[in-house]
């Protein structure tokens, strides 16, 4: 089992006979992910990789039956992107983009309602269950099949955990990068909410950062939804406040949006919160071992 | 990107919200000659930079003649403004704005933003005017009205009526109030805001609503469609440096440490400076290498950190996902044949074919200290530098 993709997922590549999408959807293949073809506006009917190209997202779904599509356009064209994938009923948008205008995504969630899509992104390296079904960027070779559920607003810092994880021979059920822009496709709770449900999933990490609520919203519905134990860094604590730090949504604009208040905030909420990135695999090996000594949860102050 | 207060007024003015009269000057002559234009027996003369906080600052005074508009405009243009939102050598004023005085009856506040929590654009609105918003917040959290817009049918006038009676902008004014906001908002919409304020917005003599200052903050990713928009950036209200980074695709924010760091990702980019700054060191910058960190790339990165003559030393931190290790190493070797390094280089790489990363490095016969783990490299860098200046 798994969170959102897995063996059984069947892949459309969005923007599929572009140089990125390509190079990606080659090397989802080559780790075993089930990528049925592609879109390309004016390509439909020809072959790329092998796979089918489609002129429209209805016409792919019709003839494959995806249910995860991977968005490989620039960001000017993405929100139309999405919202034909929205339309053709896919399960799950990934969206790689860096750079969509936020009032496009604004228009996106609003378009959302009703519809029983999940979008991962943007701004995100996707999503990759280890060894089953990878959709995005990340290098898969740090990855490796396991219990921990990861969750986080940036790629790199999610390799960085991942890497302190799978080093000390903690493997993950699936991990999801949501995006560092302010209005994502889907937040902190719909993933941890996933992985709560999901039988192989026995710990969650959370990597937030600096800007927004989403966090300490995070913290406050996992107090009372979340069962298993969800240990946690909010990158940003040395950021000054006014600037963006490279992500869009990294922007400090008031008391609540700082690394500090937000790991606080986390902390009484129950989290166990990392104050040492370094420290995140280590903090994740301690959680488990007491998961396994005792079978009830518990609040362990890190 | 923000613009200055006049390109507002402007741009307001063309969405018919009333601004008051008046014009931007770069001579002290000109200023003159606009306060002759607008008439009357008082004028403002503010001076034209993006930070806040002028008004504290010495950078906005009544004037009750053309001698005095054109005095205030001598003092401010040229010198440097200081106030609580730039740093303490101010920015260069090179424009002041001449606006007609008013008697102001009443002050209100209206701010236009993107709400997180909703993920929509919100109106906000205080009968506490003249106030950071902020601070209004913080004190009297119920003088802030917020109403969030459904972006499928954007802001109704029952919205509008509803903030104006809770702000008590009634009676008479309400329709003027409702107007104002409906304006405000399709400006926000039209032009891809990220954030807009009018403060104060007054009731002036006459019964009318006027916007008497007001600043706006467009979405970088959006500029791509606002031609017009692009147009009014202003590169000398922009760190230099930060504009020189971001021509070579390099996110870098200039800190006030001494290590320097060059990292790809934001994220792991700010849990480095975070690590440093655990470590008891502090950081002199945030710089993002992003995605394709080509030899150019790091080259350029390494000169943009060095020209800091505070930095003591640097952090090179890379975890190579689509990025390869040995690219990465080949970058940095360039880097450091290609210019003088005064200082030393902790290098950490991790990620996808970093042994033969590592190989490159050491036959290259560069001098640089090996980490391997991003604590290790944070500790090393700030040992070095502290070696060095005892």
């Amino acid at each position: 089992m798994s969170v959102f993709v897995g063996k059984n997922s069947k892949v459309i590549f969005q923007g599929f006979t572009g140089q990125h999408a390509s190079f990606h959807a080659e090397e989802a293949i080559k780790g075993g992910t089930k990528v049925v073809g592609g879109v390309t506006p004016g390509k439909g009917g020809s072959t790329h990789l092998g796979l089918p190209v489609f002129h429209t997202m209805e016409a792919a779904m019709q003839e494959t039956g995806a249910d995860v599509s991977a968005i490989f356009v620039p960001p000017a064209f993405a929100a139309d992107a999405i919202m034909e994938a929205i339309d053709a009923h896919i399960k799950i948008i990934v969206v790689i983009a860096d750079g969509i205008p936020v009032q496009d995504m604004v228009r996106v969630k609003r378009y959302l309602i009703g519809h029983e899509a999940i979008i991962i992104g943007p701004n995100t390296p996707g999503i990759i269950t280890p060894g089953e079904c990878k959709v995005g960027i990340m290098p898969s070779h740090i990855y490796k099949p396991g219990h921990i559920g990861v969750v986080s607003r940036s790629g790199t810092l999610n390799y960085e955990a991942v890497e302190q994880m799978t080093e000390r021979d903690l493997g993950q059920s699936t991990s999801v990068g949501i995006g560092g822009d302010p209005v994502n496709g889907c937040d902190f709770i719909t993933v941890l909410n996933a992985f709560e449900k999901d039988p192989e999933t026995d710990a969650v990490v959370m990597i937030g950062e600096i800007g927004g609520p989403q966090e300490v919203d995070a913290a406050l519905w996992a107090q009372t939804n979340m069962s298993k134990p969800i240990i946690s860094f909010v990158a940003g604590i040395s950021a000054p406040p006014g600037r963006r730090m490279g992500h869009a949504g990294a922007l400090i604009s008031g008391d609540a949006d700082t690394a500090e208040v937000k790991m606080n905030r986390m902390e009484e909420l129950g989290m166990h919160v990392v104050r040492n990135p370094a420290d995140i695999g280590e903090t994740v090996e301690q959680v488990l071992s007491q998961l396994k000594s005792k079978s009830t949860k518990q609040a362990v102050t890190v | 990107m923000n613009i200055h207060e006049y390109q507002t007024k402007e741009l307001l003015k063309n969405y018919d919200v009333t601004v008051p009269a008046g014009r931007v000057a770069h001579t002290i002559s000109h200023a003159g000659s606009v306060a002759e234009d607008i008439g009357g027996s008082r004028w403002v003369v503010k001076a034209q930079i993006h930070a806040g906080g002028r008004g504290k600052g010495g950078g906005i005074k009544l004037a009750d003649s053309i001698e005095e508009v054109q005095k205030l405009s001598d003092q401010m243009i040229g010198s440097r403004l200081v106030t609580h939102q730039t740093d303490n050598t101010g920015h260069l004023v090179q424009r002041v704005l001449v606006e007609q005085a008013f008697n102001i009856e009443k002050e209100f506040y209206l701010g236009l933003i993107i709400n997180r929590s909703s993920q929509r654009i919100t109106l906000i609105a205080s009968s506490s005017g003249g106030m950071d918003i902020e601070e209004v917040a913080r004190e009297t959290p119920e003088k802030v009205i917020k109403e969030i817009v459904d972006p499928a049918v954007g802001l109704h006038e029952f919205q509008c009526r509803k903030v104006c009676a809770r702000i008590g902008l009634v009676d008479k004014h309400m329709q003027a109030g409702v107007k104002l906001m409906k304006r405000f908002y399709r400006c926000f919409r039209d032009k891809d805001a990220l954030l807009a304020e009018i403060n104060p917005l007054a009731l002036v003599e006459g019964d009318r609503l006027v916007a008497l200052d007001a600043k706006m903050t467009f979405d970088d990713n959006a500029l791509f469609r606002h031609p017009d928009i692009t147009d009014l950036r202003d590169f000398d209200e922009e760190d230099s440096k930060e504009i020189e980074a971001s021509g070579h695709g390099l996110n870098y924010i200039a800190l006030d440490g001494n290590v320097g760091c060059i990292v790809n990702g934001a994220g792991l980019a700010m849990a480095t400076m975070d690590s440093i700054a655990l470590h008891g060191g502090r950081p002199a910058n945030f710089l993002d290498v992003g995605g394709g960190a080509s030899p150019e790339k790091i080259a350029n990165a390494f000169r943009i950190v060095l020209e800091d003559p505070s930095v003591k030393g640097i952090l090179l931190n890379i975890f190579a996902g689509i990025n390869r290790c040995d690219w990465i190493a080949n970058g940095i070797v360039q880097a450091i044949r290609d210019q003088e390094i005064r200082v030393p280089v902790v290098v950490r790489l991790a990620g996808t074919n970093v042994e033969q990363g590592w190989v490159i490095l050491e036959e290259s016969g560069l001098e640089y200290i090996k980490a391997t783990k991003l604590d290790t490299a944070a500790k090393k860098i700030i040992e070095v530098i502290n070696e060095k200046e005892q």
